[in-house]
């Protein structure tokens, strides 16, 4: 496995390729996308990408927890998480590409 | 919000781009993604989140209908973490 790590950069450089807009302008559309789903997700709606995945928003209840090191109770307040749910396709084409 | 309606808001943002570069854009950005997780990269978007691939192990597995051991094979599945601002976005702060 190589492990390399993509950034925001390697997106909007993607975008430069594909479409051949300026960088700069490719760099903001792609913040545009990640700051409408971003918006979508902390007003309570599921993000739905087909072919990609979802995003949704599931509230926790509030419960006791405990730190692991000292044993000592803490509570936990009740809060809002996001989940993603990966599509069938991303499922298989990443198996596929890591196999072996 | 669906794929589609992304695509919408972008493009009511951008008069100046033609719908189709909107969708090859947003389409491209979603592909770049997956094949960095196919390749066994990491895509770290700062402030919203970081898509990972982790490996699950081989393991002995049942069919819950029929109780039969079936044995799965390891398997790499992607994995998503919140990023920081927007778990504190979602949560008021």
């Amino acid at each position: 496995m190589s492990s390399k790590t993509l950034t925001r950069m390697d997106l909007s450089e993607a975008v430069f390729r594909e479409v051949g807009l300026s960088r700069n302008e490719s760099a903001q559309l792609v913040e545009s996308v990640l700051a409408h789903m971003s918006d979508a997700l902390v007003s309570g709606e599921t993000v739905k990408i087909s072919s990609f995945g979802t995003f949704s928003v599931r509230d926790k209840a509030a419960r006791v927890g405990r730190n692991p090191k000292t044993g000592q109770e803490v509570p936990i307040l009740p809060r809002r998480v996001l989940t993603f749910r990966p599509s069938h396709l991303m499922k298989d084409r990443v198996a596929a590409g890591n196999k072996g | 919000m669906i794929r589609s309606e992304l695509i919408q808001k972008i493009a009511d943002e951008n008069p100046h781009l033609y719908q189709r570069d909107v969708e090859r854009i947003v389409n491209t950005i979603f592909e770049e993604i997956i094949e960095a997780m196919s390749a066994g990269d990491r895509v770290e978007l700062r402030g919203f989140g970081a898509f990972s691939v982790k490996k699950r192990d081989a393991r002995t597995g049942r069919n819950p209908r029929t109780g039969e051991s079936v044995a799965v094979e390891e398997k790499y599945v992607p994995f998503f973490k919140t990023g920081k601002l927007l778990r504190d976005r979602l949560n008021g702060k």
